[in-house]
């Protein structure tokens, strides 16, 4: 089952450019997974993932529940887009799955940025966006390391076994 | 499944050296264990690793994050005590099965 990795990964730079649970929870879990390997870790985070790391948003993350195809009602039945309309649902639909992470011992969003920082992770903001969204360096966890243009990031994610991720 | 002779004792160990029977754990495994690892235990490692040992025979899952709020280190000492691979090594020294878990 486990196999010698000749070249082992040595860096993994993550780019989060949504901003929904799944989307968000996805990269810092990889993140996180990549410092507690010890493998160096960056993150940058751009548009709608910028929610993750600003302190107004980051607490209110939801999930789609209308044109989300993937979205099913607990016991497996599909969840009809006519239920993903109506006021709350989508809220209730977050807030549930949010307890599932709990009791899985995921933390919450700020939490988390705290142990991917503690473990030697670095986390970034996306000039372009930060710029669309006119936001400023308060407005983000204490977490963030900068603002930087992806060229910026780029020249962060070089050197061997150095591998990209897009979510 | 193997064999390892640690500290003058032959243990059943992992294809990864993981103790199969932690059990077989003492402390003097745990300091040779730890050498291999590049680490030298010290009493704050030692405090650590008998909580580590707590949980997982209580049958409790062992999360990066349970380590951060168990009252002995935070993460970032964590990280500290056991460079690199945190929950990996300290599950080794410590003669626990790996962890199997993301967080």
């Amino acid at each position: 089952m486990e196999n010698k990795n000749e070249t082992p990964l040595k860096k993994v730079c993550l780019i989060c450019a949504k901003g929904s649970i799944e989307d968000v929870y996805a990269t810092l879990v990889m993140g996180n997974g990549a410092v507690m390997e010890g493998i160096e870790t960056k993150i940058f985070f751009t548009f709608f993932g910028l929610d993750a790391i600003t302190k107004k948003q980051m607490h209110k993350l939801h999930t789609a529940t209308v044109g989300n195809p993937a979205m099913r009602m607990p016991g497996g039945l599909p969840f009809p887009s006519i239920l993903g309309m109506l006021p709350g649902v989508e809220a209730g639909v977050s807030a549930m799955m949010k307890k599932q992470m709990e009791a899985l011992d995921m933390p919450p969003v700020d939490e988390f940025l705290d142990m991917i920082t503690a473990g030697g992770g670095e986390i970034y903001a996306c000039k372009l966006a930060v710029e669309m969204f006119k936001l400023k360096k308060e407005d983000f966890n204490e977490n963030v390391k900068d603002i930087i243009t992806i060229g910026d990031f780029y020249g962060m994610c070089g050197g061997e076994n150095t591998q990209i991720i897009f979510t | 499944m193997a064999t390892k002779t640690i500290a003058g004792v032959t243990l059943d160990v992992s294809g990864e050296g993981y103790l199969n029977d932690p059990a077989q754990w003492t402390k003097e495994i745990a300091s040779e264990i730890a050498k291999e690892e590049g680490i030298e235990l010290t009493e704050k490692h030692f405090e650590l690793i008998e909580w580590i040992r707590n949980k997982v025979e209580s049958g409790e899952a062992l999360t990066i994050r349970g380590i951060g709020k168990s009252g002995v280190v935070d993460i970032k000492g964590f990280y500290q005590l056991f460079p690199g691979a945190p929950l990996k090594k300290a599950t080794k020294i410590s003669g626990v099965p790996k962890p199997a878990s993301c967080i």
